[in-house]
């Protein structure tokens, strides 16, 4: 049983180009146990680094899916006619900053950059890599900006929390260089909802801050 | 202007005779850009910057991009002021509020760049990693493939003038020989927006021959084909054929963004 499942699994996980999760899986498997739906994903995981082919399965954006080596990217690029994907450093910093600071407005990212950033915002959206959370309830409703699931699967990573940490992220407070926000007499509800940087769940009032929150991988 | 001294970043030659520049300079992208440029470049203490050297280099940059006729972007002069103004504020006489320690001036500038550091850091981090397609590729299956395997045919974008001639057909099957004649207006462009994105969100697909099911004059069949253009024109609708001389089909293209996400 569990020899057949393994290779079910990896058989959709063939002849498919976007990261499976566990519920795609299940769908196509409705008699399997999760557990032994990921249980076997972890012995094929474990099974192709062991047989060092060309390329691996890899947990990604909440799934799984199997990508290149990166010994080969260049014979592939050469395959496929194109270019690297890069992106430009002023996108990279945008990027890392709505990365680890959303839920956030751009008037929050450019005050970290110091410079515009209204063409940026823009390629990053129209590449899939961000996208508009909703709008928050402030003079000029102002969009709110997160990230994709797009994101995670070009980033390599599984899900938002896995970004890479540093240490000195906990004092990396938007406020803290905000002249109006020294005093004490600021509402509790109105920094927490701009700066906060556990998940909203539990503060009502940064919920009602939002209109449209998709409930997306990225906006936990 | 013989300031090469002072931002090393640029190579300036000057002739002596025709007062021509050559000049190679490197592109910041803001002013916490050039500044972090000018504390490594003196090798000063982020914590303890000399803020009346840093300054006068900063100022000399802007006047050299004055020089080459650079637009100077408002970020660059909001930094300048700020600058100039801690400058002018640590020369004065330390002021003890109530016993209080005064916050040393340059936190303002020190701060943001601390962030902006971070970040730099943050964004380098990030594009280490193996990032796809250009890195590491994943299987592709095309968008043709897979719409064959669901039964789909193959879309044709269709432009104006098979939609002008879809329209001159339909008008001719349906209003042989009808001369035009000017009415007042009964039915607005407006209106037939409004009774397409209706159909629309009725049914994913809707065919462009049956939008003038119920139209009756000519004004009414133009009404509709105007109305279709706009929906195109701001992207609300797109059109397909599946082949030539077939029917035009318009889909919907009113973003619905949890959807998409949510998959």
């Amino acid at each position: 049983m569990a020899k057949s499942l393994k290779l079910i699994i990896e058989a959709l996980l063939f002849s498919s180009d976007k990261p499976l999760t566990i519920r795609d899986f299940h769908s196509c498997l409705p008699d399997a146990d999760v557990s032994d739906i990921k249980s076997a994903l972890q012995i094929l995981e474990h099974d192709y680094d062991v047989l060092d082919r060309s390329f691996k399965l890899k947990e990604v954006a909440e799934g799984y899916q199997f990508r290149s080596r990166s010994e080969y990217g260049s014979y592939i690029l050469k395959l496929l006619q194109t270019t690297p994907n890069r992106l430009s450093r002023p996108t990279m910093e945008t990027l890392a900053i709505i990365a680890y600071k959303q839920p956030i407005l751009r008037h929050e990212i450019e005050r970290l950059r110091g410079v515009d950033v209204g063409g940026i915002l823009r390629a990053l959206l129209e590449k899939g890599l961000i996208k508009i959370m909703g709008r928050k309830n402030l003079p000029g409703r102002p969009l709110i900006y997160g990230t994709t699931k797009r994101f995670l699967e070009v980033f390599d990573l599984k899900d938002i929390s896995s970004l890479p940490k540093l240490k000195e992220i906990k004092d990396f407070g938007l406020e803290e260089y905000e002249p109006s926000h020294a005093g004490q007499e600021v509402a509790p509800e109105q920094r927490s909802g701009e700066d906060s940087p556990e998940p909203p769940s539990d503060n009502e009032p940064v919920k009602e801050d939002h209109e449209t929150i998709s409930n997306g991988g990225a906006a936990d | 202007m013989q300031k090469s001294d002072c931002t090393g970043n640029t190579d300036l030659f000057m002739n002596d005779n025709t007062e021509e520049y050559t000049v190679k300079l490197e592109i910041f992208e803001g002013p916490l850009d050039l500044l972090l440029h000018l504390i490594r470049k003196n090798e000063v203490d982020i914590f303890d910057i000399p803020i009346s050297l840093i300054t006068d280099q900063y100022l000399e940059y802007l006047d050299m991009m004055k020089a080459l006729n650079i637009n100077i972007a408002g970020d660059f002069l909001l930094m300048a002021s700020t600058l100039v103004h801690i400058k002018s504020s640590l020369l004065l006489p330390e002021q003890e509020v109530d016993g209080e320690e005064v916050e040393d001036p340059r936190t303002e500038i020190t701060r943001p760049l601390m962030e902006y550091m971070r970040i730099k850091e943050l964004a380098g981090e990030l594009s280490e990693r193996e990032m796809l397609d250009r890195d590491v590729f994943k299987r592709h299956l095309s968008g043709e493939y897979i719409s064959q395997l669901q039964g789909k045919e193959i879309q044709l974008d269709v432009n104006l003038f098979q939609l002008m001639d879809a329209f001159k057909k339909i008008v001719e099957q349906r209003l042989p020989d009808t001369p035009i004649v000017f009415v007042p207006e009964t039915i607005t462009v407006k209106d037939r927006i409004a009774f397409i994105i209706e159909q629309l969100r009725q049914e994913a697909t809707v065919f462009f021959k049956d939008l003038f099911d119920e139209s009756r004059t000519i004004s009414e069949f133009i009404a509709t084909f105007l109305a279709l253009l706009e929906l195109v024109h701001i992207g609300m609708v797109k059109v397909f054929q599946p082949g030539p001389d077939k029917d035009i089909r318009l889909e919907a293209h009113f973003t619905d963004n949890e959807e998409e996400e949510n998959g």
